[in-house]
């Protein structure tokens, strides 16, 4: 207790020479958290956005589905069980059908996915309900980004070419019937969403889907003869390990914020050491062990760490709350992350953020406020007292 | 130890290494010292004065013979042994006053207390007196660097007498100081002696300081040359 008493006079005492290891030491706590933040409130959003839009609560995909791989789209495509019958009819699963086919705006030629979707599923996020026919025609969905790309509005007549099961090519007109928006580029850069029924009738392929998207309340067995299921960890490993990546790029830029402070400290408390000896051996013979006085440089470079918190709290707080309530914009080339990124971005900073960023630097301030401090218990106090360098 | 002595040295010897060598500081040195005793060690530079004063403060270790501080042996005196020794029994003063800058004249004086954990209305107490001994009452709030040489020693005087200790050890303190300064401090040491028995110590070879000192121990390259009782 006594260390810390003094700890706070010395540092006080110190005036300006403080104030800058301290601001320095704030800087870092402020990005440690804000980055770490940062990407935690992405983390957060993207997975709700994406169980939303995309993945629901797992997925059933037909056992030859690979996203990866487009060629196996010809083949991934089977009848939709019986297990999956009811709930479908009710909306508590979307059933998707996956073809790959070619849309022509304004006469130029794009690539696209054709996906047919259910129109009664309520498990998804995108607009089916809006996919109802006029006449003959096929109303069609398709994303912001894409309407943008593409230079499609609603109304608009487009050409389409896809083909059949037994592979022969087809064309027909689709009407946009309406553009949604979303910040899961997964459901919108270059797609195409119809009726599932009209779907299965233009690619010959009766009551079959590629993929069946699990409700939040419905209840379906976890494994179905001809189907795998894809749970959450699946799903978002990917996003996860985007994440992640760009975390340690992140954590990176504040390992060298955290790398300068401590060095501050280091610096501080080589050069106190040096130029309070004649302090030093003064404790000494007032009665401190050199135990203690080393205690007592330690605990002064730790303490660095606690003003730094509280100064940082002054102004980290309010920075931090107005950014969480306010979000972040995000530039427009966060479209091409290839992963579920918002217009404006909302951090989150939980408790185990804080807390585990404060542990991390008092640890990282205290260490390196030991190592020169462990110089006093090697120096002879008759010499500290007359300042003699040792 | 007889009743009233508070040090006593015995055929003590220091040498410290000097390249592939040893000098040898103090050389068969055997003393004693009496409570509320106003006595000096006093020889020229290199004499061993300031060995001598750091072993009797146990800042320091003998090389061979024995010593006994307030009831202490050297034997036993390993680093906690010794702290808790100065930290209770002992206070020192320094040629250069070894005040701690950032801290005000009233926090200096207080130091002492707050190792010893005294309470708070206690320290208060204690610290005001001691200022007004040195008669600094009206410098509470100053720092350091804004005293004269003068006033810091007298800063100096007060931390070292705070805690009432059985003894004081003074290296050189008149050193830095003018001649009134030098007499107003030694008025004050003097004062504080009879006053309330304190044992003081010098390390000195200022002729200022010998003329206040009642006993005076000549040193020369390490042994004692002179015991002399002064008759005043």
């Amino acid at each position: 207790m006594i260390a810390f008493k003094l700890a706070i006079r010395n540092l006080l005492g110190a005036g300006l020479r403080t104030f800058l290891i301290v601001f320095v030491l704030s800087v870092a706590y402020f990005l440690i958290i804000f980055m770490n933040g940062l990407y935690q409130g992405w983390d957060k959003q993207a997975r709700i956005d994406m169980t939303a839009w995309e993945v629901g609560e797992g997925q059933y995909w037909q056992e030859d589905f690979d996203p990866y791989d487009p060629v196996t789209l010809n083949d991934a495509h089977a009848v939709i069980p019986e297990q999956f019958a009811e709930n479908s009819e009710q909306g508590k699963t979307a059933a998707i059908l996956y073809t790959q086919a070619t849309i022509y705006p304004e006469g130029r030629m794009q690539g696209i996915l054709l996906k047919g979707i259910n129109v009664n599923q309520k498990v998804l996020a995108i607009p089916s309900d809006q996919l109802v026919p006029e006449n003959d025609e096929i109303p069609a969905l398709i994303g912001s980004r894409f309407a943008k790309n593409a230079n499609l509005n609603v109304d608009d007549l487009v050409l389409i070419r896809w083909r059949d099961v037994n592979g022969t090519f087809d064309a027909t007109e689709i009407r946009i019937a309406a553009i949604f928006s979303t910040t899961v580029p997964a459901v919108d850069a270059g797609q195409v969403w119809i009726r599932l029924d009209q779907m299965q009738k233009l690619t010959g392929m009766p009551g079959e889907a590629t993929m069946i998207v699990k409700g939040a309340d419905s209840e379906l067995p976890m494994e179905v003869t001809g189907w795998v299921f894809k749970d959450h960890k699946f799903l978002f490993a990917e996003l996860e390990a985007m994440i992640q990546m760009k975390s340690v790029g992140g954590s990176v830029f504040y390992g060298i914020m955290l790398a300068l402070a401590l060095l501050a400290v280091f610096d501080a408390q080589v050069l106190s050491i040096f130029r309070r000896q004649r302090e030093i051996g003064t404790y000494i013979s007032m009665g401190m062990t050199r135990r203690q006085v080393v205690g007592l440089f330690t605990v002064e470079g730790t303490m660095h760490a606690i003003f730094a918190l509280i100064f940082a709290a002054i102004y980290g707080v309010p920075v931090l709350l107005y950014v969480e309530n306010t979000g972040i914009g995000m530039p427009e080339g966060t479209d091409d992350f290839g992963m579920a990124a918002a217009e404006r971005m909302w951090p989150y900073f939980s408790a185990a953020l804080i807390v585990g960023s404060i542990v991390i630097v008092m640890i990282a301030t205290t260490v390196v406020s030991y190592l020169p401090s462990r110089k006093i218990a090697k120096m002879n106090p008759n010499d500290a007292i007359r300042g003699k360098i040792q | 130890m007889k009743n009233g002595t508070i040090v006593t040295i015995d055929n003590l010897i220091k040498r410290f290494p000097i390249g592939g060598g040893e000098f040898t500081a103090l050389n068969g040195i055997s003393l004693s010292f009496e409570k509320g005793e106003f006595c000096g060690i006093v020889g020229p530079s290199g004499s061993g004065k300031t060995t001598m004063l750091n072993i009797i403060g146990s800042l320091d270790s003998p090389s061979e013979g024995q010593t006994d501080v307030l009831g202490t042996p050297s034997s036993r005196l390993n680093p906690k042994v010794a702290a808790l020794l100065r930290k209770k029994h002992i206070g020192f003063i320094f040629q250069t006053y070894n005040l701690m800058n950032v801290y005000t004249v009233y926090e200096n004086v207080e130091f002492p207390l707050l190792l010893l954990r005294k309470p708070a209305s206690e320290r208060k107490k204690a610290v005001l007196d001691a200022l007004e001994w040195v008669g600094l009452t009206d410098k509470i709030k100053s720092k350091p660097p804004q005293l004269s040489g003068g006033e810091s020693q007298r800063v100096a005087i007060a931390r070292a007498m705070v805690k009432r200790p059985d003894l004081v050890l003074a290296d050189e303190p008149t050193a830095n100081l003018d001649a009134e300064n030098s007499h107003h401090i030694l008025r004050t040491m003097e004062t504080l002696n009879k006053e309330l028995q304190t044992t003081f110590i010098f390390a000195t070879h200022d002729d200022k300081v010998i003329k206040y000192l009642r006993r005076i121990i000549k040193l020369e390259d390490g042994k004692v040359v002179g015991d002399d009782i002064v008759k005043k």
